[in-house]
């Protein structure tokens, strides 16, 4: 067989059981590929190019990975080698995958494009004149393009569900603690979410079982509590379309295809309902507050002793973030962003409670337009902040979010929709992408490269 | 509205250590000015008897027991810094003589 690159996780789980192939043939294709079109696109910062003997996965650059080396993207850490593997690293490696590079993504994923990145950016594999979305911009493009089976990413503010759209893949954010962030070079530690990113939900599905679960490493991890909720086809499921997800500030054919996405699924059994999530424009402010404040205190272990160069290296945004947080935690200053933007916090959640105690999930685009051009953002950073308009409400709150396409634009860019639903909230959430891709072909389209 | 001099820009970029040029003084100063002019709109929310969220899952004060277990080697965790001396980290000088 030939092309094995191109085959989902569950196919090539199933190949593997039935001896028609092995994970190496797997991996010595995904490397083919990355040697052939990387150059392009530029997905991979690292690539670890002996054949193994497991499943080949794609790891974002911010993900311990022992032996290999560990960037975040950024000319500090340009020399980091890991002694010990992420927790979540660890338990895919255990399952029987083996990791094929570290991809690229904005500087400690600090972005929404991988223009931040201190390598260059990831390009879009449907359009190379175009991001390819980001943080975990290498990560989607390195899906879509086929160059690895399946990739892991982390989503503080949108960051897997965002190039998940921009290059028409899956991704799940999960609920904040289901899945250790032991090993990720900290961003935000009261948002950052590892989560998997692949060609399908089913897949997205079965990485994240073997992802999650309590880890003594991480004291926030937290999955006692996850109750399996009761499956679609067990129950009358009711979908709420929250009103400023299709606010005026949205494409019209980013809006027109989740619409006919809902009208589907109508089709099909679901429920829907208009909700209303009213703290929605307050998210983009109050989550540059929290998310830089807690940058500004993580990124102080960046001293260039123990590892990695001198701060000075650090990239323009990194700069910009920890300058940004340090100014709203000082004194005098501190009750006005800080405290303010945490009590809005509460608010943000307090919304999607309400929210849910009318309707099982919601349903809404993952930002306001397709994948723009590189460049056309980077000179101005309040422009770039507000692509995270549809996706920092799930961080802020703690929730689940799938990410999967539902469309293409006039110009041939994948359209990509999200659904959110409570806390431990996952297989339903899953259920339902599940049942949007068996209705449709999105999902296996692929870009020509 | 919260006006970012290049004074202030300049004293926070000592306390953060980051070296920062003249040039980037300059511009952060014109656009964490902006920036923060934006967020000043959560100031509009009325959240007079709200407390402040920072968990979102419940979880309180989450205990183990304190025992030892195996970790880093000495050289692992060595193994990435420039500068050692007898098994330890070498960093700058802190305090003056």
């Amino acid at each position: 067989m030939s092309d094995l690159n191109k085959l989902t996780l569950v196919e090539s789980l199933l190949g593997i059981k039935q001896k028609k192939f092995n994970p190496k043939e797997i991996f010595s294709d995904c490397l083919k590929r990355i040697k052939d079109i990387d150059k392009k696109i530029f997905s991979f910062v690292t690539t670890n190019n002996l054949p193994m003997s497991g499943i080949p996965f794609a790891v974002k650059d911010v993900l311990s990975t022992k032996g290999l080396k560990t960037t975040a993207s950024s000319k500090i850490l340009d020399n980091y080698i890991p002694p010990f593997d992420a927790t979540v690293v660890e338990k895919l490696k255990k399952a029987g995958s083996a990791v094929i590079g570290k991809t690229n993504c904005d500087a400690f994923a600090f972005g929404a494009s991988t223009e931040n990145s201190g390598f260059g950016p990831t390009k879009n594999p449907w359009d190379l004149t175009r991001v390819a979305g980001g943080s975990s911009g290498g990560s989607a493009a390195a899906v879509a393009a086929d160059e690895c089976i399946f990739a892991l990413g982390t989503d503080t503010g949108g960051s897997i569900r965002q190039p998940a759209s921009f290059c028409g893949i899956s991704g799940l954010k999960p609920t904040y603690g289901v899945c250790s962030r032991y090993g990720l070079l900290a961003m935000a530690s009261s948002l950052d979410c590892p989560g998997p990113m692949g060609k399908t939900v089913e897949d997205c599905e079965v990485i994240f079982n073997l992802m999650r679960g309590e880890d003594e490493k991480d004291a926030t991890t937290k999955t006692g509590s996850h109750k399996d909720p009761p499956l679609l086809k067990l129950r009358r499921t009711t979908v709420g379309l929250p009103k400023e997800f299709f606010s005026d500030g949205i494409d019209n054919e980013v809006k027109d295809s989740v619409k006919e996405a809902a009208k589907l699924l109508e089709k099909n059994g679901i429920f829907f309902e208009e909700v209303s999530l009213p703290h929605t424009e307050f998210c983009v402010p109050v989550y540059y507050v929290i998310v830089s404040s807690e940058i500004s205190s993580n990124m102080a272990r960046y001293t260039g002793a123990r590892f990695g160069h001198e701060r000075k290296l650090f990239e323009e945004e990194v700069k910009r973030r920890i300058m940004l947080g340090t100014y709203s935690l000082s004194a005098g200053y501190f009750d006005e962003f800080y405290l303010k933007a945490s009590k809005v916090r509460r608010l943000i959640l307090d919304d999607y409670q309400k929210a849910f105690k009318k309707v099982d999930l919601l349903l809404g685009p993952v930002l306001p337009n397709v994948a723009f051009k590189i460049g056309e953002k980077t000179s101005d950073p309040l422009k770039m902040y507000l692509e995270d308009i549809l996706t920092t409400g799930a961080n802020l709150a703690g929730i689940p979010g799938l990410a999967l396409p539902c469309g293409f634009s006039g110009e041939n860019l994948p359209v990509g929709m999200q659904i959110l639903g409570p806390h431990f909230s996952e297989n339903l959430i899953f259920d339902l992408g599940k049942k949007y891709q068996s209705l449709t072909d999105w999902h296996k389209k692929r870009p020509n490269i | 509205m919260n006006k970012l001099t290049k004074q202030e820009v300049d004293h926070i970029g000592g306390l953060t250590n980051l070296e920062l040029t003249d040039i980037e003084v300059e511009k952060f100063s014109t656009q964490l000015t902006k920036i923060l002019d934006f967020v000043e709109k959560i100031s509009s929310v009325d959240t007079g008897n709200i407390s402040p969220l920072t968990q979102t899952t419940g979880s309180k004060n989450v205990f183990r027991e304190d025992a030892v277990k195996e970790s880093l080697t000495q050289k692992e965790a060595l193994s990435n810094t420039a500068s050692s001396y007898m098994g330890l980290f070498k960093v700058k000088q802190v305090l003056e003589k």
